[in-house]
């Protein structure tokens, strides 16, 4: 994998691992790069989110992973199998489609008892895992209701039940939560990882929100423009992010240029453009380069209203009240934005007036050297 | 409350001056000539236009003529066959048009089964008419095959475009999501496609039904001496004398028209 090292299948046994995967629509000047040579190794029963910005390619890898379309170049293995030559009915996966596409002239038992039907299952059987996935999904009251006579958040259940039902080794999930309204999303996340972990089934969740991201997922990938950026845990992605699109994409962060003073082992020295040097720790070759970007989490900060022993002064512009929270909007000194998150405590009443000139304070562990 | 409906904002052609006085005249010039149609079938008299009280006569009348008996029975015949042909073909070419890759061509294709619309009707009979005297000739059958085979080739396009709208509007992630769930092709097309095409076939079967019902052109000039269809029947008494009975006729052929037009537009209803 190009940005992490995280990516190996040595945590188990591999369930998708996608190599080398490139996928491209139409030909000649109107070719679309819908994905750019991604690999990405997807363990059992992880619950693995896909996250990126609209037209990242999240659906077309998913496409590809069913056997919807069959990718330009690359191989496609399910635990260790090429099965970039089966066609989607005979591949062990099944998908949750972001519009559902519940069969509107069966009823909503029908639709959970097709996957089994097709797979030929004795009839017993298949009432008795039909009758399970209803109970799973609480959806045994409607079961007789034909599924374009229930609601959005019902019938996402159905789809999510019919895509079970037949236990893949994978399930898809092509933002299944889209769809819903705040509460009813946060009620089916936590439906989502229950089942996940009661099923011991991979999940492969594609989203572009990325709270969802982090708190659903075992790993995540970011990407952007038909690659993967970065492969993580939640953790690893917020608090370590390798470049500049990963740290913007995943949570607010503050940006700021550095010039390279020294290097010396796993720790370099940064002028800031303050004028004001620090130490930081890095761990990849990246501070070979003169000129630095760093990467700040606005949360990690703090201010005072004496800034002479701060790395950066910075002017209040402006306070925003956010309940939990406050986010103070800071000018600093080189014209650049700076913005600090502090908590609502108890102690800490306004301390601080726009106009006021403040120091920023954070520790360098907390402090990124971004790739750019 | 606000009433929204255009009536209240913004553009509305009710406030056009004369809308009401166009429309009512329209609404005239469509019903009011098949109004006296119905109306004379139940005139009592022998006159298409003076009224002489009302009877059930030319019913009874048309009933038992054994020459509208014929031509009734053949008509459905035809129809009956013609229209479930056209209606198969259309469905293989509806198919075969849009539950495929976009090959080369493809529009032409597409604009070649709708071409038969726009050609004239009476250059399509007379282009029949020669064509099936060259295979009369050699090979000596008469029969009904080929008053069959026109009215099916003139019914095709008819029982497409419906058949094709209905493809064309289905969500072709159904089709998917069957795959997905391990239907091969055939299966999904049994379970999935076939099921939600339903009403788009019998839309077509039905147009396509009306259509060979009602056509004079081509099988005035396709039939064999002897054939004729109620449409064929009407037009040979116009040159004799002209009675009720064919209002009657008129009257239960635009009966069954609208028997179909209503079946129609329930089973579309329901299904949507
Ligand atoms: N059938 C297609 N033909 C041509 N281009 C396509 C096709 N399908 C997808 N693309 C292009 O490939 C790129 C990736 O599309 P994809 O649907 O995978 O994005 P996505 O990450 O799922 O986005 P979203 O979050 O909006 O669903 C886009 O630029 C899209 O326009
Ligand atoms: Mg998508």
């Amino acid at each position: 994998m190009r940005h992490s090292s995280t990516d190996t299948a040595s945590g188990g046994t591999s369930a998708i691992e996608a190599v080398n995967v490139t996928k491209t629509f139409g030909s000649g000047d109107e070719a679309v790069h819908a994905l750019k040579d991604v690999s990405v190794t997807i363990r059992e029963n992880e619950f693995f989110t896909l996250l990126g910005p609209s037209g990242c390619g999240k659906t077309t890898l998913l496409r590809l992973i069913a056997g919807f379309d069959h990718q330009t170049e690359g191989t496609i293995l399910l635990h260790g199998e090429d099965i970039s030559l089966l066609p989607p009915f005979k591949r062990p996966v099944n998908t949750v489609f972001q519009n559902y596409a519940l069969f509107p002239h069966m009823t909503v038992a029908q639709n959970i008892g097709f996957g089994l039907e097709m797979l030929r299952k004795p009839k017993a059987e298949i009432e008795n895992t039909v009758g399970g996935m209803l109970r799973l999904v609480k959806m045994e009251e409607l079961k007789t209701r034909r599924t374009d006579q229930i609601s959005g958040g019902q019938q996402q259940r159905v789809a999510l039940a019919r895509a079970l039902a037949p236990r893949p080794r994978v399930l898809l999930l092509d933002e299944p939560l889209s769809a819903l309204d705040y509460k009813l999303r946060k009620d089916m996340q936590i439906e989502l990882k229950r089942l996940q972990l009661e099923t011991g089934i991979t999940f492969i969740f594609v989203t572009h929100d990325q709270e969802e991201a982090l708190t659903m997922s075992d790993r995540l990938a970011v990407m952007n423009a038909g690659r993967i950026r970065q492969i993580g845990t939640p953790r690893e992605i917020y608090d370590h992010p390798a470049e500049r699109f990963v740290a913007d994409f995943i949570g607010d962060t503050n940006f700021l240029t550095a010039d390279l003073l020294s290097a010396d082992g796993g720790a370099i020295s940064v002028r800031l453009t303050s004028g004001r040097e620090i130490t930081l720790e890095c761990d990849h070759p990246a501070a070979a380069s003169r000129h630095l970007t760093l990467a700040v989490r606005p949360e990690q900060v703090r201010l005072t209203a004496d800034g002479s022993a701060s790395p950066l002064n910075g002017v209040l512009e402006n306070i925003v009240y956010f309940g939990t929270d406050t986010h103070y909007h800071l000018r600093l000194q080189d014209g650049g934005s700076f913005t600090a998150r502090l908590q609502n405590s108890r102690e800490r009443q306004e301390l601080f007036a726009e106009g006021d000139q403040l120091g920023i304070v954070f520790d360098p562990e907390t402090v990124q050297v971004l790739r750019d | 409350m606000a009433d929204t409906t255009s009536d209240s904002f913004g553009f509305s052609v009710r406030r056009l001056p004369g809308f009401t006085a166009l429309a009512i005249a329209c609404y005239a010039m469509l019903y009011a000539p098949i109004m006296a149609l119905v109306a004379y079938s139940f005139n009592a008299g022998s006159s298409i236009a003076v009224w002489e009280g009302f009877s059930l006569h030319w019913y009874g009348a048309a009933w038992q003529n054994e020459k509208v008996q014929e031509a009734t029975i053949l008509s459905l015949l035809v129809a009956t066959v013609s229209s479930i042909s056209a209606t198969i073909l259309a469905s293989m070419a509806a198919l075969g048009t849009t539950r495929i890759r976009p090959y080369k061509g493809l529009t032409a294709i597409y604009a070649m089964i709708n071409q038969p619309l726009m050609v004239p009707e009476i250059v399509t009979a007379v282009a029949l008419l020669i064509v099936f005297a060259i295979i009369k000739s050699t090979t000596g059958y008469q029969g009904l095959i080929y008053l069959i085979s026109a009215h099916t080739a003139f019914c095709i396009p008819f029982a497409y475009l419906p058949i094709r709208a209905r493809l064309e509007s289905m969500d072709l992630s159904l089709e998917v999501a069957a795959a997905d769930l391990y239907a091969t092709p055939l299966r999904t097309f049994k379970l999935i496609t076939l099921p939600l095409l339903w009403p788009g076939i019998i839309a077509g079967m039905m147009l396509a039904f009306v259509i060979s019902l009602d056509d004079v052109v081509i099988t005035e000039f396709v039939k064999a001496p002897g054939q004729d269809t109620l449409p064929t029947y009407m037009l040979g008494q116009l040159r004799r004398v002209i009675t009720p009975e064919i209002h009657a006729i008129s009257t239960a052929l635009l009966s069954i028209s609208i028997i179909m037009v209503s079946i129609f537009f329930l089973l579309n209803r329901k299904k949507s």
